[in-house]
């Protein structure tokens, strides 16, 4: 069977938008569950932790680049570097190891 | 539009152009599966720009380009998505009471990793203004990305690619390591993710999981674990 291009687009456009969607619709008001409200308060923190570590270490060529540029990250953040710096840090590092 | 909300739009525009610098060298390089799998630039262009998922277009791509059946897409599109579904309902309290349900829908197309993670770390409520500037400006750098992958290939060299591509982490650890000198749950949720994530990386079997599953499952469990050893205090800080 032949697939269409668009169609395996559209059914990405739109799955991939509803799930975003799905919760506005859902809950309109302040959640005033303990549970709920402390797990919420984590997830952001702990999704992108999760997806920091161990991919930085698959971005660059060498596990030890992405390593690096990490402690460099966290180094910065620490000291209060804003979100462009930080990034910036982390690029730099990361060329630097890439060509020694 | 008010001078307040103009101003808050401009703000979200200028923190999403790191983002969108980012983004262009990972979507160029999307843009180098996408076409494998027959795309061109234009629908490399409107396919990213409405999608905004990393991980779930490049699971896509890859099966358009094998030939998937359309359940395998919906499939794949839930799997490395469904982190979005808790970051939109994390998002949903930040919201000030009187925010219309068409701008929460908005705002809610516009999480990606990135754009969230900006939009929860926006102190106090969160206007809609400051997403939907982020959005503008990352989603076109994140689609342009695609169609000059597409048309472009491979010029540019891998290590200035590898460089960029830790752009994206960069930002992460700036969101994530400022409330962890301040709150020292969060601190140790963050190590505890880190660990769990590279022990699940690695462990046999348990890496056989794709890192969007891996993603949901360790967010789920962190997160519940941590609220129930360090409840956070109700404080409500909607002042609408």
């Amino acid at each position: 069977m032949k697939h269409s291009l668009l169609i395996y687009l559209f059914i990405m456009v739109l799955v991939t938008n509803l799930i975003r969607v799905l919760p506005m619709t859902l809950i309109r008001r302040r959640i005033t569950h303990p549970f709920l409200r402390s797990f919420l308060y984590y997830v952001p923190y702990v999704t992108l932790a999760v997806m920091t570590f161990p991919a930085i270490m698959e971005a660059t060529s060498s596990p030890w680049g992405g390593f690096i540029a990490l402690l460099f990250g966290i180094v910065a953040a620490w000291f209060g570097w804003g979100l462009f710096p930080v990034a910036a840090v982390c690029c730099l590092v990361a060329f630097v190891c890439e060509i020694l | 539009m008010r001078t307040e909300t103009r101003s808050i739009f401009l703000h979200g525009m200028r923190d999403g152009f790191p983002i969108g610098m980012g983004y262009f060298a990972v979507s160029f390089s999307l843009g180098i599966i996408a076409a494998k799998a027959g795309l061109t630039a234009w629908m490399g262009f409107v396919g990213s720009f409405l999608t905004r998922a990393s991980a779930g277009e490049y699971g896509v791509y890859s099966l358009i380009a094998i030939g998937a059946s359309y359940v395998e897409v919906v499939a794949m599109c839930m799997v490395t998505n469904l982190r979005y579904l808790l970051m939109s309902t994390a998002l949903t309290q930040k919201f000030a009471s009187n925010v219309s349900l068409l701008k929460r829908i908005l705002v809610a197309c516009c999480v990606t990793d990135e754009v969230f993670g900006i939009s929860i770390a926006y102190p106090g409520n969160l206007p809609p203004a400051y997403p939907f500037g982020a959005m503008l400006v990352s989603t076109t750098m994140w689609a342009s990305g695609t169609a000059v992958g597409i048309v472009a290939g491979e010029i540019l060299p891998p290590h200035v690619v590898a460089a960029f591509s830790v752009a994206l982490y960069g930002m992460f650890i700036a969101i994530i390591i400022p409330p962890s000198k301040r709150d020292r749950a969060v601190g140790l949720s963050v190590i505890a993710s880190f660990l769990l994530s590279w022990l699940c990386s690695v462990l046999p079997t348990v890496r056989e999981m794709s890192a969007g599953t891996r993603t949901i499952v360790l967010t789920i469990v962190i997160a519940a674990v941590a609220a129930c050893v360090k409840p956070v205090k109700i404080e409500d800080h909607d002042e609408a």
